[in-house]
């Protein structure tokens, strides 16, 4: 990123924020959400506002445009825009703000098209009500601004109504709306999150280069450390409302000053970081309620430097020149000691009542036959006449007491794989599924309680994978009581149970609602585990979590292999958490699967293109200096899949015409690895052995 | 993009699936009026009468024979036009719900044109003062008049306005060749008793529907980007909120049509809901199989109606199902 | 996220919505009276609701008779306050058979989809399509009308609404992940939806319930009205109005009394739905 620019002397900031103040009214109570926020973003700077789930950043950007929800206020401190003083704007007046001077670009940009109008309506408002063109003239420099964000033929997409445009267009339109009028401002409220890894890396370099181009500030808001590292000059840090640190994005990311931002980026999976290399770090503790926390450091309660005096004092922001923080000790931030949560209690061998399942009693090390295995595994669905492959003809093995990751971009097939696994879904015909040697009837409804038992799944969402009208003891109770147990035998292999996955005995009679995120995503991990299965399926399990939650559960799963030797699926779209907890990796596109082997293998080639382009798509805190393959194209129409290789009309890499007409076979690559491509293992693309990282954090 | 075709495949799948439905309530309109009374002739005759003439009765009327046949004779003749022949008057049914159709639907034609245009505003009011005291008052007062029976707020307007302001008249059997405004006065009353009961209906519709677009990201997207209120009610706002609200007005019309019968037999009106009632009470069982599943008929071709009305408004609704 | 998200349980959270809801406690409060007048009736009622008194017949309100006396000269506010009996146990009989019955189909259907979803959902399409009046009166004819009849038909026609209206919420609870967690650790369809999915779709029935209870008041006393409903000699206020409605033009208090009395109940239940949805919203 370019060096933050000298601030100009005729115009002013673009924006200042001084001693800001924002509560919440819930109910009765008024909340306190944030405390004496300081943030100045000068002109043509980017600065990164980084923080979890709750600290309020969301808050900041939406008071910057002064608008909050209907229950929030501004309870002190002023806020300027563009040298403007936000609060003291009339109607008309706030109004002009919003159409020159800031913008905003958010979270899904489905929902932030109207549905029933055309994009060139949507785009053309903007003109008319910033220049007062006529709505040829607006359609006209719609059309520019489309040609800016790299949209080609702006006319089609200007006819085009939201839904026919996919979420990495939809995003490009909003940029180009937002950027229309040049705003001296754009806010953007975790623009990427929920796009696929290519398409964000697109749309972040989209951002970087337009913010060249037009000179804006930009204000970025995201939860993504090495996205932000990319992306900002500047970057402040926010916990619980207040701001803990702040100060170049290059510098407070090498080299952190408050134990917090220490943490976080402690509980981060380096790139090349391996389970075997040991645990993840985590933050011990949560979040406070907000507002609960007075006369005190904010996160005194679950740092490991905190001392008397941060329980009786809060700390001011120190100026530690050119960079803030608000800790009486930002010296000793880096020698924060590690915390990673003592291991579990070992769950006792299976109980009787239960039989282990079969094939996983041989201790590793013996070649035992692969737990799980399946041959030509397809779904195909029949949408409107057409044939949808979300599965074409997988096979996968697995063993017993190893993960395999499973990897892939929207519309690769991997849930609908997971589903196949599980027996929630029918595959078709000639799709085998075997476990333990012996072959799986296609639905779960068919399946023997002892089979049902040995193939789990952890679920994405905790908020929905749990009945919510049931208490913990209720959802763990009934998946043991299938498992065979009952009276006494039952409550105990309960209260093991909650042990391993370090929930208190307090926690069984409380309800799904009582229980933060990480405390439900481990319930049903116990769920589980209840009747000691032999393979989970993992579906993005802690893709809804913190990254200071995810790490102790990214732990809780590695622990709970070692001891019972169960094997994982795990499906994910974060390819350093895939890496770190898998020993073997697949790769689906489209429903196929291009590339399977072992992790380190996958990773530092030779891969496929698409596992290259992938990999580079990574934003990572280490190197921003990785080349990044751009994938041509779109994802091609589910319904209308190219002909020979699926992957040929993106494919950087391809050789010619023979990529168009047949696809390619998997070919070995190496020990237990294999490669769909035409392309001779040893000329495909390698990431050089330098770049896994032997940072022991 | 959106095609010629992909429209027309839309409009005959909703025409068909109309024609589905039709179908199905023809035969549980059926078997309601063959079925249930167990047997027609003792039902109409009466417990007390000659089994003979039961038997007599059930042979002219066709009831003796399998059901599947007795279903096809009428619906085939219905189809064509033949509604049957009326027990009580012992004449043709069809004129008879023909003349009657077409006052039931000047009556809910009026009532219609006056509580649609008022509910959706009502709504559209309340959702922009949602949580304030004007919302609350709106909701409950749109839900307590709709609770409310027809009979009783007929009777209450009638004492207003017909016993004690003598503004109106208080039935609405206008004298014969009365022309167009001296009708419009005779069914003020009796549509206000309706007006009354859908208000809170449409307005609660209309309310549910506009909360929730002005609480949608694109409503935020619209605001932030500088339109003024007006803009951003009218393009963005409205559009979405309404949809809603033109599947349910369509039932209205439906249920309107045939939902008349308190009203119509209170101010002696003849419409199609008196009809049935006459038919029910007589036991006149083609008249009322007859009148009911006509009441159908008029919902299905409503409900057809919306649709086209939703697909014109909602790009998406285009596309899918195609 | 932060631990101990909502320390409170959700019982007494509803508990406090309710009690601070005015619309709740003003409805149960009108509710309350005329159930007690249902139970208590002739006991309560100032005098004998059924004897006639033809010396004053048609007398407009009084301090003796605070209602005025109908065409056989009996107090019209006695018979108020008895009226209220049969309507308050056909009514909420319908309903709660209805919902029951309701409960259980939407369940079925909303979970198990398939064939039998498409069926009964054409058939509740269809049936839909009809006002419940005229759905009613075509049954009534047939069956004869008695208050055992009127309860079933009632209850049997709300049963496709009720179930409709659960079956959306069953829709939405199935797609959620703990149905999926279910049938993977074997539990059966109707393990899974009477004891996984309807604790969770039972708000939505309960508040369907008092919406119906309404409209079940509502029925029951328009058919009443003519002569469908509620069979002669009671003294419910539907039949009280049809046979003094002719007199409406001279002798008003004979008809007004009673509609109020309908009046006041509907909107009492319908202010109870109204406190009630906003209980089951938190």
């Amino acid at each position: 990123m370019s060096a933050a620019p000298a601030a100009s002397l005729e115009r002013p900031d673009a924006l200042r924020i001084e001693h800001l103040d924002v509560v919440y009214r819930i109910g009765v109570r008024e909340l306190r959400v944030l405390s004496d926020l300081c943030l100045t973003i000068r002109r043509g700077e980017s600065y990164g506002l980084v923080g979890e789930s709750g600290c309020g950043k969301s808050t900041a950007a939406f008071a910057a445009i002064r608008y909050l929800a209907r229950n929030g206020r501004v309870s002190g401190g002023r806020i300027l825009v563009d040298g403007r003083d936000l609060m003291a704007l009339s109607p008309g007046e706030l109004r002009r703000l919003r159409t020159q001077s800031v913008s905003m670009v958010y979270q899904d940009p489905a929902r932030a098209l109207n549905p029933s109008l055309r994009i060139g309506r949507q785009m053309a408002e903007v003109f008319e009500a910033a220049e007062g063109l006529g709505p040829a003239a607006s359609l006209e420099r719609a059309a520019q601004m489309l040609s800016r964000v790299q949209i080609a033929g702006p006319e089609r997409v200007l006819k085009s109504y939201p839904h026919e445009l996919s979420g990495g267009m939809q995003q490009r339109v909003i940029i180009a709306m937002a950027l229309s009028t040049n705003p001296a401002l754009l806010i953007l409220d975790e623009p990427t999150t929920g796009l696929d890894a290519t398409v964000e890396a697109e749309v972040l370099e989209l951002i970087g280069r337009l913010h060249a181009e037009f000179d804006n500030s930009i204000l970025f808001i995201s939860h993504n450390l090495p996205v932000v590292a990319r992306m900002c000059d500047r970057v402040g840090v926010l916990y619980a409302g207040e701001l803990v640190e702040e100060g170049p994005a290059a510098s407070v990311f090498r080299e952190p000053r408050h134990p917090y931002t220490v943490g976080l980026m402690r509980c981060i999976p380096a790139f090349g970081r391996r389970k075997n290399h040991g645990r993840l770090s985590t933050i011990p503790g949560f979040l406070p309620a907000p507002g609960s926390v007075v006369g005190r450091c904010v996160f005194e309660g679950r740092c490991g430097n905190a001392t008397e005096r941060c329980a009786r004092e809060a700390p001011p922001l120190v100026d530690l020149g050119g960079r803030l923080a608000r800790c009486f000790y930002p010296e000793r931030a880096q020698d924060l000691p590690r915390q990673s949560e003592t291991p579990a209690p070992p769950a006792t061998s299976a109980p009787a009542g239960t039989s282990a399942p079969p094939g996983t009693s041989a201790p590793p090390g013996t070649p035992a036959r692969p737990l799980l295995r399946t041959r030509n595994l397809s779904k195909t669905y029949q949408v409107s006449g057409k044939s949808f492959q979300a599965v074409h003809q997988v096979a996968i093995d697995l063993d017993a007491g190893e993960t395999l990751g499973l990897v892939g971009e929207s519309g690769s097939g991997k849930s609908s794989l997971a589903k196949l696994l599980l027996g929630l879904s029918v595959p078709d015909g000639g799709s085998e599924i075997e476990f333990a040697g012996e072959a799986l009837p296609a639905r779960a409804h068919d399946r023997t309680p002892a089979q049902l038992k040995a193939l789990q799944i952890v679920f994405q969402n905790p908020g929905s994978a749990l009945n919510r009208s049931q208490t913990v003891r209720r959802l763990i109770g009934r998946s043991l009581r299938r498992a065979g147990l009952f009276g006494r035998a039952r409550e105990t292999r309960l209260r093991e149970l909650a042990a391993s996955v370090r929930l208190t005995p307090r926690h069984l009679d409380e309800k799904p609602r009582q229980l933060s995120g990480g405390l439900k995503q481990r319930v049903g991990i116990a769920r589980a585990f209840a009747g000691a299965p032999g393979v989970v399926v993992c579906d993005e399990p802690t893709s809804a979590l913190d990254v200071s939650v995810q790490s102790a559960i990214l732990n809780l799963l590695v622990e709970l292999q070692n001891e019972q030797h169960v094997s994982y699926v795990f499906i994910s779209h974060d390819l350093n958490v895939v890496h770190y907890v898998s020993d073997r990796i697949a790769v689906l596109y489209l429903g196929r699967l291009l590339e399977i082997g072992p992790s380190e293998s996958v990773f530092s080639g030779p891969h496929h293109p698409y596992t290259e382009a992938l990999l580079s798509a990574i934003p990572s805190l280490e190197d921003a200096a990785v080349k990044r393959i751009r994938l041509t194209g779109e994802l091609p129409n589910a319904l209308n899949l190219p002909s020979g290789c699926v992957f040929h009309t993106r494919c950087p890499r391809k050789l010619g015409e023979i990529c168009e007409r047949q696809e390619p076979p998997l070919h070995p690559a190496g020990e237990g690895h294999a490669i769909r491509c035409h392309i001779p293992a040893a000329e495909l693309g390698q990431r050089s052995s330098s770049r896994v990282s032997d940072r022991s954090s | 993009m959106i095609t010629q075709s992909a429209i027309l495949r839309f409009l005959t799948k909703r025409a068909l699936l109309s024609l589905a439905t039709l179908a199905i309530l023809s035969i549980v309109v059926f078997l309601g009026g063959q079925l249930l009374p167990g047997d027609v002739g003792r039902a109409v005759l009466g417990p007390l009468a000659d089994a003979r003439a039961v038997a007599v009765f059930n042979h002219q009327v066709g009831a003796d024979r399998p059901l599947v046949i007795q279903y096809w004779d009428w619906i085939s003749h219905f189809l064509a036009g033949d509604m049957g022949t009326s027990f009580t008057f012992r004449a043709p049914v069809a004129p008879f719900i023909g003349e009657a159709l077409v006052n039931s639907l000047k009556l809910a034609g009026l009532a219609f044109v006056l509580v649609v245009p008022l509910g959706i505003a009502g709504g559209v009011w309340a959702a922009m003062h949602v949580g304030r005291l004007g919302d609350r008052g709106l909701v409950l007062l749109g839900q307590s008049l709709g609770v409310v029976p027809e009979f009783i707020s007929s009777i209450v307007l009638i004492l207003i306005f017909g016993v004690w302001l003598r503004w109106l008249p208080m039935s609405a059997d206008w004298p014969e060749g009365a022309g167009p405004l001296t009708q419009l006065r005779y069914l003020i009353l009796p549509s206000l008793p309706l007006v009354l009961v859908f208000f809170g209906y449409v307005a609660r519709v209309a309310r549910v529907g506009t909360i929730e677009a002005l609480d949608a990201d694109y409503t935020r997207t619209a605001i932030l980007k500088g339109l003024s209120t007006g803009q951003v009610m009218r393009r963005h706002v409205l559009r979405n909120a309404l949809l809603p609200t033109i599947t349910v007005v369509a039932s209205l019309l439906g249920y309107l049509a045939g939902g008349l019968v308190v009203i119509e037999t209170l101010f002696h009106y003849r419409g199609i809901g008196a009809l049935i009632y006459a038919a029910a009470r007589a036991k006149d069982f083609p008249m009322l199989e007859a009148g009911v599943l006509t009441v159908g008929a008029v919902y299905a071709l409503a409900s057809v109606l919306a649709d086209l009305l939703s697909a014109a408004l909602n790009p998406r609704l285009r596309t899918i199902g195609a | 996220m932060s631990a101990g998200i909502a320390p409170v349980s959700l019982a007494r959270e509803r508990l406090n919505v309710a009690l601070r809801s005015s619309t709740l406690i003003a409805g149960l409060a009108i509710l309350t009276f005329w159930i007690v007048c249902a139970l208590l009736g002739a006991r309560i009622a100032p005098q004998d609701p059924y004897a006639d008194n033809l010396l004053a017949t048609l007398a407009p309100p009084s301090p003796a008779h605070w209602f005025g006396t109908d065409q056989l000269g009996r107090d019209i506010l006695s018979r108020v306050i008895v009226g209220a009996r049969d309507i308050l146990i056909v009514a909420p009989l319908a309903t709660l058979l209805g919902t029951v019955l309701g409960t259980c189909l939407g369940l079925c259907i909303g979970y198990l989809r398939g064939a039998l979803d498409d069926v009964v959902s054409r058939v509740i399409e269809a049936v839909q399509a009809l006002p419940l009046v005229i759905v009613a009166l075509m049954a009534l004819a047939a069956v004869g009308t008695s208050n055992t009849t009127v309860v079933l038909v009632i209850g049997f026609v709300f049963t496709p609404l009720i179930a409709r209206t659960v079956r959306a919420a069953v829709l939405v609870e199935s797609d959620l992940d703990y149905v999926a967690a279910a049938q993977l650790r074997g539990d059966g369809a109707l393990a899974i939806m009477f004891i996984e999915i309807l604790p969770n779709v039972l708000p939505i029935a309960v508040v369907e319930m008092t919406v119906r209870l309404g409209y079940a008041i509502f029925f029951v006393a328009s058919l009443s009205f003519i002569g469908f409903g509620i069979q002669p000699p009671s003294a419910d206020w539907g039949i009280a109005i049809a046979e003094n409605y002719s007199l409406i033009g001279s002798y008003w208090w004979t008809v007004l009394f009673d509609a109020g009395a309908t009046a006041s109940l509907v909107i009492g239940v319908n202010l109870v739905t109204d406190g009630m949805s906003s209980v089951f919203e938190t």
